[in-house]
């Protein structure tokens, strides 16, 4: 499971903006992450708990955000879901996709910060017995 | 009313710059990186003991880092073949990270290396993600683990630049349905090859080692569409 690494990597990366803009605290934490990024978005919720613990990042909000796999097909002029298990051949002529517009983003979108008037309320998701 | 960021940062950036900095110095001083993705059992070791064999007798500058959770007993079978390894102990972590490969280069590496094999961690799904600084990412699989094996690890077969099929020697047994196993790598990764290998019959042995040779040249490499994205 490299979601804990994931998780230390967020925090860090937030921490190190909250330093250099003076926050007090962080509301929330946007993420995408792409289907083919071979991230478990509960396990890295887990994770991000346990990461931000005693950090500025403390009582954020993890928000993430699933992007579908999309190809495209330059000469066909066509972009297509590229489900999962993927498929990377054109659905129209069979050729090899020319790129994956999206789907392997791992991306810190947007933070919100605590305001340093009112103190932030703390998000705490239960973990169910399923997840 | 809480003011919003956007901080568009990629959660891997610190990985990505590490990973940049490694490939320019090791590019620079003509050592070229290639990171060996696969299951635990594939037959990674024993294939790479074998190349580094042949690249010692070549005359080729070789090496091997060989990461593990525990246990030192890889190193030691890859220092067999006579060129300079070291083991990585990641300590319970499932997956290599750039800056520790740099860290076990530093005082290390002899500067003679044309070809540094770096035998990342036996998993299919977390190394994926991390660069090494390689410029050559090669995915094994033995032919006991399934044809569908692409389909169900899609990321790291859809980076490959190369696949090798380990085993092969065994493939009657395991009932190993090549054209499936082809056509699942090519619904992941469309026009990259897929070399078939047997260390115990010496099939593809030195295909690995030929490839890498070829991408040290600055030889054309194969491009993954996964790899092309615009994310």
């Amino acid at each position: 499971m490299h979601e804990m690494s994931l998780a230390v990597a967020v925090v860090d990366q937030v921490e190190a903006a909250a330093k250099s803009r003076g926050a007090v605290g962080v509301s929330s934490i946007e993420l995408d992450v792409g289907e083919l990024a071979g991230v478990v978005a509960d396990a890295l919720a887990f994770c991000f708990e346990l990461a931000c613990a005693g950090t500025v990042v403390e009582g954020a909000e993890l928000i993430t955000r699933t992007v579908p796999g999309t190809a495209r097909c330059a000469p066909c002029a066509e972009d297509w879901a590229v489900g999962m298990p993927p498929r990377l051949l054109c659905p129209g002529c069979g050729a090899a996709a020319d790129e994956l517009i999206s789907g392997r983003e791992l991306q810190i979108r947007e933070v919100r910060w605590a305001c340093p008037e009112t103190p932030h309320e703390r998000h705490r998701r239960t973990i169910t017995e399923e997840s | 009313m809480c003011r919003a960021v956007d901080l568009q940062r990629a959660v891997l950036a610190k990985n990505e710059a590490a990973a940049h900095i490694l490939r320019t110095e090791l590019n620079a001083r003509g050592t070229t990186v290639i990171n060996l993705l696969s299951s635990p059992g594939s037959g990674k070791t024993a294939l790479l003991e074998r190349e580094l064999r042949l690249a010692g007798e070549r005359g080729v500058g070789a090496a091997a880092l060989t990461a593990d959770l525990a246990t030192e007993n890889d190193a030691r079978r890859l220092a067999r073949s006579g060129v300079p390894v070291k083991q990585v102990l990641t300590d319970g972590l499932c997956h290599l990270e750039a800056d520790m490969v740099a860290r076990h280069l530093h005082d290390w590496l002899p500067e003679s290396t044309r070809l540094l094999f770096v035998e990342n961690v036996g998993n299919l799904v977390c190394p994926a993600g991390y660069d090494l600084g390689e410029s050559l990412r090669v995915v094994l699989a033995s032919v006991t683990e399934g044809e569908d094996k692409p389909l169900k690890y899609p990321t790291a077969f859809g980076l490959a630049q190369l696949v090798i099929v380990t085993k092969t020697d065994m493939a009657e047994a395991a009932e190993f349905d090549e054209t499936a196993f082809r056509a699942n790598v090519q619904q992941v990764n469309p026009g990259v090859e897929v070399v078939l290998s047997s260390v115990r019959d010496g099939r593809g042995v030195g295909t690995l080692l030929d490839r890498a040779l070829a991408v040290a040249e600055g030889n054309g490499v194969h491009t993954p569409a996964m790899a092309q994205a615009g994310a």
